[in-house]
């Protein structure tokens, strides 16, 4: 290309109206570089769109609840409050320790039991169930929570998430699920 | 053998250019008078640059894997080759880190240096010091010990609250819909390729509004700034008085980031990284997470605030605070620089300063949170051969009163001192409060037994001014439970 080709900036042509010649070359440039950023548009977006879906996927991901076992019955005294360890719903191989979970379960009947998660409603610690004072507590921010896991004192906005339990030919089961979020909206 | 360095190196500087690219930026002249104050900000890269070598040679060793994580940090801590100190320099390059764009923030405050033309350099900056603070929370989570562990889950809680998206948040920190194989590594992502990646480009931007602009003459009161006549102002002055940033101006940064860097090994050596002891396995619920100290006052935040502002508090404000942050040179661009004629600024920074400290002081007590530790009551602070009374004493711990309920010194904060409570409530009050609760104390009435609330109140009775011992001082400050 001439070194005195006329640039998008350097308006008409010396001299009077811009030529033939000109206006066809402009606008030859303006399809350039309008080609040339629809192009890198266009790369961005076959790139970016799996790499935003790879990266986001968990949120999508709904893990359906999974029937753990977690003890046998004659292990509970009736009245009892005591922590269960479970494996999450579904772990990856590769989780290791972090699969694991737990949950405060009571026996309250012969064959009926209530298993509060151990995660607090204000913001997920985990709380810890004192047996004589027949309380719940929360190490971060000092929530407290009555034995049916409804609020005693503190921050927690809600009373302790519960799982679903059931007991199958001798076998104490809760149903594990997602971590229970506190949301707002 | 001189003469050979010399041709060797002018041969390579004139096809690789590198003198015609970097001198113009070294020997830039700078104002004259730019000297001990303006080293915070170099002293921030050198701690960045500290972060981005120790942390390369700490990715030789670890593995970002949930499950192996924690035994990879064991290796480094306790059998790599200088392992510990490796992490110790990153733990308290970090800490440097934070301090020093702390101090960098204050100084370009009170001199004003956010106005007229360099309104962008604290934009910027406010976005590294976002960046640094995200670097300093999830650094702490690839320890991947408990702390961490639970670390992740109070911050997908936290996400939780924003309104509309919050669980889907708290998904994409967790990696799915709990703690798992899936969420160290998004971590490791974040914090070694993606913000570090921001950070370098931030970074770079940030130095070059320093060329651009140059940086900012000491303000002078009485001196505003008008931007029509500002730069030339401030060319004409650097032409007549300006010295070249190399060597004069940069070897006080140089002297400053050295001292920082000793500092940082020195306390590496001495005091070492924080230990890793318990593995992040979340069925362990004897847990009591806390963040690294750059963080502790925000931990105090979430325990403070109250609950009816939480969402206020914990979303909004910070959004806010933000918003604030980023576009304050451009709501105060023109005007006076010096800090004696910009009062205010002066009160910012106190308060400021205040605010957070007293925040990390209350922090790192945690009395809103009940003391796990309390032990049984010891007869010297039972004083009394009474059974009533020493079953009270025993119920006081059995009920976990003491937990939260300090008596002399012993157990936790949570509550009210009832050292001498008997001189503020009498027995009826007692009785009622035991049984109702109140703000911050959960009603007992459906928990104890009425023979137990007799004992309960008769053991209080006896805490009063009259029958605390008068020898020796009353422990009143103690945190922990007594030596035996």
């Amino acid at each position: 290309m001439k070194e005195d080709t006329p640039t998008p900036d350097s308006g008409p042509a010396p001299g009077g109206l811009p030529t033939r010649e000109t206006v066809a070359l402009l606008s030859r440039r303006r399809f350039l570089s309008r080609l040339s950023i629809g192009l890198g548009v266009a790369c961005a977006g076959i790139i970016g769109v799996p790499v935003v879906g790879f990266v986001v996927a968990p949120i999508f991901r709904k893990v359906a609840g999974a029937w753990r076992t977690v003890g046998q019955l004659d292990d509970w005294t009736i009245g009892e409050t005591v922590s269960v360890v479970f494996e999450d719903p579904s772990p990856l191989p590769w989780a290791g320790v972090t699969a694991r979970a737990a949950a405060w379960m009571r026996r309250d009947g012969e064959e009926s039991f209530t298993a509060f998660s151990a995660h607090c409603t204000h913001l997920g610690c985990p709380v810890r169930w004192m047996p004589g004072a027949k309380l719940f507590l929360c190490p971060c921010h000092g929530g407290v929570y009555y034995a049916d896991g409804s609020v005693a004192a503190g921050p927690p906005p809600l009373p302790l998430f519960r799982y679903d339990t059931r007991v199958v030919q001798g076998e104490v089961q809760i149903k594990v699920t997602a971590l229970p979020i506190t949301t707002t909206l | 053998m001189k003469r050979t360095i010399v041709s060797v190196w002018s041969w390579l500087d004139d096809r690789l250019g590198l003198s015609a690219l970097f001198g113009p930026s070294l020997k830039h002249l700078v104002p004259r008078d730019a000297t001990w104050w303006y080293v915070f900000g170099s002293a921030t890269l050198a701690a960045f640059i500290v972060q981005v070598i120790t942390g390369v040679a700490l990715a030789f060793s670890f593995v970002p894997s949930s499950a192996q994580a924690f035994d990879t940090l064991r290796f480094i801590s306790e059998e790599a080759p200088f392992g510990n100190f490796m992490r110790g320099l990153h733990y308290y390059g970090a800490s440097a880190m934070v301090l020093m764009v702390g101090a960098h923030m204050a100084q370009t405050f009170l001199f004003g240096a956010y106005k007229y033309p360099r309104e962008m350099s604290w934009s910027t900056g406010v976005l590294l010091l976002g960046f640094t603070l995200v670097m300093g929370f999830t650094g702490q989570l690839l320890r991947w010990d408990q702390t961490a562990a639970w670390s992740v889950v109070v911050a997908a809680e936290q996400a939780g609250r924003v309104p509309l998206i919050g669980d889907w948040l708290a998904r994409f920190i967790l990696g799915g819909s709990t703690l798992g194989g899936a969420t160290l590594s998004r971590f490791f992502a974040i914090h070694v390729f993606i913000v570090p990646g921001l950070m370098f480009a931030f970074i770079g931007l940030h130095l070059w509004l320093v060329l651009r602009h140059g940086i900012s003459d000491v303000p002078v009161p009485g001196k505003p700034v008008h931007p029509a006549t500002y730069r030339r102002d401030y060319e004409a002055e650097l032409q007549r008085t300006g010295v070249p940033f190399w060597p004069d101006g940069a070897w006080r940064d140089f002297v400053f980031g050295t001292a920082m860097i000793l500092l940082i090994a020195g306390l590496a050596l001495v005091y070492g990284p924080p230990p890793v002891e318990m593995p992040p396995d979340p069925s362990i619920l004897e847990a009591d997470p806390r963040p690294d100290w750059y963080l502790l006052w925000y931990f105090a935040v979430l325990a403070l605030i109250p609950e009816r502002m939480e969402g206020v508090v914990m979303i909004l404000a910070p959004v806010l605070m933000g918003m604030i942050l980023l576009l304050a040179p451009i709501l105060g661009s023109k005007g006076e620089r010096h800090w004696s004629r910009r009062p205010w600024s002066i009160a910012v920074v106190v308060l400021t300063v205040l605010m957070i400290g007293s925040l990390w002081i209350v922090g790192s007590k945690a009395p809103w949170s009940p003391n796990f530790e309390a032990e049984p009551l010891p007869p010297s602070v039972i004083r009394s051969t009474d059974p009533l009374i020493e079953r009270g004493a025993e119920l006081f711990h059995a009920r976990a009163c003491l937990n939260c309920h300090l008596i002399e010194g012993l157990g936790g904060r949570r509550g009210p001192d009832l050292t001498t409570v008997a001189d503020r409530l009498n027995e009826t009050d007692l009785i009622i409060r035991i049984v109702n609760g109140g703000t911050g104390m959960p009603a007992y009435g459906h928990i104890l037994q009425a023979h137990e609330v007799d004992a309960l109140v008769a053991f209080m009775k006896t805490r009063s001014r009259k029958t605390l011992p008068s020898s020796g001082p009353i422990r009143v400050d103690a945190t922990g439970p007594a030596p035996p």
